[in-house]
């Protein structure tokens, strides 16, 4: 569960978030909807503690995220996966390995590794690619190895950030069925999002902000009476910017 | 902890491979900088080995004895000289065993000077003073006393042999330290480049929960691979060298400043724990450099 009590976050120049306080239960579907600079990628940012928070509190699985240590971050981060718009999949390593990847780091053994990865590729409906390199696959498949590096380890949250911004509607529609399956085993999901289609098909939670502050924030469509001019261009994500 | 182990190591190799040239080159450079390095050990080594042999002459005080002057006289003098403070070992030296003693540092050139027909060296006393403030005490004894030829000792000699020394060494020593931190900017540009070809899985490896000292690892072990390599390149062509040139020149050497060169055995195996030494920690320091602002967050 993420749990955010008046959170406030300023730049430089502009706001990120203002005294925001949201609840995302265990096992909750969330979507996370505004326009480009709104604040979305300050409060995923803040879930990952890529960024330190002005003031409030941020709790992620009963921990509170403002007051963790360098050395802890790693740890924080090992319960959260994350899915991106341009997959950020490595070109020189195949499926398989890019899925183990993930294992590796975090020092699983050889064995489980072996074991654990064909059961993820099944799960996410790529388990004959796994040989391939990330360049023989359509896009779709791409994003479907990533959701694998993504939950490999088990995360409790799942974030996904413009994961369909890529893809063709079918195939976006396809993985949104793969998240929500996902999301089932009990796996907390927040997705950015900007595809209106999408939101007012799924019928989830859905969370706006604007100039950093919710301003809406309950179930049902994307509501496009809330923006003026709904920008619905892909903007590249919020993790356009590699972290430093 | 030990896979981990393991996959640094791995990551380390394919790292170096994917990125030959920039290896090479910066192994070449080390190896270069490792080599001035090692210059000046040998020169400094071999000039402290030559002072503490020149020392060793110098801290005695040679009373050269007239021919006329008895063995028991001669030990009444000793008597003397012992008393005074500072005095740290006395020896008689009879012109026989004083020629044998010649005969024996010159070597094979020794035969020369069987030519002498009569032995033109005195009996001396032999004085080792444990300071050298003594040996002042022990000259103005000495011209007191009956009997005495010369009275030689090298105060000065030696004072002026430790000030020089002490200069190269601390000469040595900046220009070391200088060449060292060259060979760490070097090793770290080297790694920068892996850790921005490489920045996408880095920033993959940090979302996905790596430790920093695990993505630290590989390059750690990269920049250590390059410091291994550099430093036997370097010890290689040292020892080649060196022991051509104590081949060449070690008897004249021996002849001119009447001490060895240090042998080449003792300086290579000395060479290769310390360039090992020396190369690993510029390995590890310029990675650690050049991955501190990638691990800010």
């Amino acid at each position: 569960m993420i749990r955010f009590e008046k959170v406030t976050k300023y730049y430089k120049n502009n706001v990120g978030l203002e005294n925001v306080s949201v609840h995302i239960n265990k096992g909750d579907f969330v979507f996370l909807v505004g326009p480009s600079g709104a604040g979305k990628s300050t409060f995923i940012k803040l879930i990952l503690k890529e960024i330190e928070a002005d003031s409030g509190s941020i709790l992620v699985n009963d921990k509170e995220v403002t007051s963790l240590s360098n050395r802890q971050i790693p740890i924080l981060r090992r319960s959260i996966g994350i899915v991106f718009q341009d997959f950020r999949l490595l070109p020189k390593k195949t499926v398989f390995e890019n899925v183990a990847f993930a294992m590796e780091i975090i020092h699983k053994s050889p064995r489980t590794i072996r074991r654990q990865v064909p059961q993820i590729l099944s799960l996410v409906g790529i388990a004959n690619k796994a040989s391939k390199y990330p360049d023989e696959l359509s896009a779709g498949e791409q994003q479907r190895v990533a959701i694998a590096r993504a939950i490999v380890n088990n995360p409790t949250v799942l974030i996904a950030d413009e994961p369909t911004g890529n893809l063709d509607p079918d195939t976006a529609w396809e993985i949104m069925k793969l998240l929500e399956q996902i999301n089932l085993r009990g796996t907390t999901i927040v997705m950015v999002t900007h595809a209106k289609d999408i939101v007012d098909r799924m019928n989830k939670r859905v969370i706006v902000i604007d100039k950093g502050k919710i301003i809406r924030d309950n179930v049902g469509a994307y509501g496009i009476d809330v923006f003026e001019t709904p920008s619905c261009q892909p903007e590249g994500g919020v993790f356009s910017q590699d972290v430093k | 902890m030990l896979n981990s182990i393991f996959y640094s190591i791995k990551q380390a190799f394919l790292q170096v491979s994917r990125n030959r040239a920039m290896s090479l080159a910066s192994i070449f450079s080390i190896s270069a900088m490792l080599l001035i390095l090692g210059l000046f050990f040998i020169v400094v080594v071999n000039i402290n080995m030559a002072t503490e042999a020149a020392k060793q002459d110098y801290e005695t005080v040679q009373v050269y004895l007239l021919d006329e002057v008895t063995f028991e006289e001669a030990q009444v003098m000793i008597d003397s000289f012992e008393r005074i403070e500072g005095v740290s070992d006395t020896k008689y030296l009879d012109k026989e065993t004083a020629l044998q003693q010649w005969k024996a540092k010159w070597g094979e050139s020794g035969y020369l000077l069987d030519s002498l027909g009569n032995n033109p060296l005195p009996n001396s006393i032999l004085i080792t003073v444990s300071q050298l403030e003594a040996a002042d005490q022990v000259v103005k004894e000495a011209g007191k006393a009956q009997g005495i030829e010369d009275v030689k000792y090298y105060k000065e000699t030696v004072e002026k042999l430790l000030k020089i020394t002490n200069f190269i060494q601390i000469g040595a020593l900046i220009i070391m330290v200088f060449l060292i931190i060259v060979a760490v900017v070097v090793v770290s540009n080297t790694i920068k480049l892996t850790v921005f070809a490489r920045s996408r899985e880095i920033t993959m490896m940090k979302y996905v929960g790596a430790t920093n000292w695990f993505i630290r690892g590989p390059f750690l072990v990269e920049g250590m691979l390059i410091g291994i390599f550099s430093a036997l390149i370097s010890v290689a062509i040292i020892a080649l060298t060196y022991s051509k040139i104590s081949e060449l020149i070690g008897q004249d050497v021996f002849i001119i400043l009447s001490t060895p060169m240090v042998p080449v055995s003792f300086m290579t195996i000395n060479l290769i724990s310390i360039f090992l030494a020396v190369g690993i920690s510029i390995g590890a320091c310029g990675s650690i450099i050049s991955m501190r602002r990638f691990l800010d967050t």
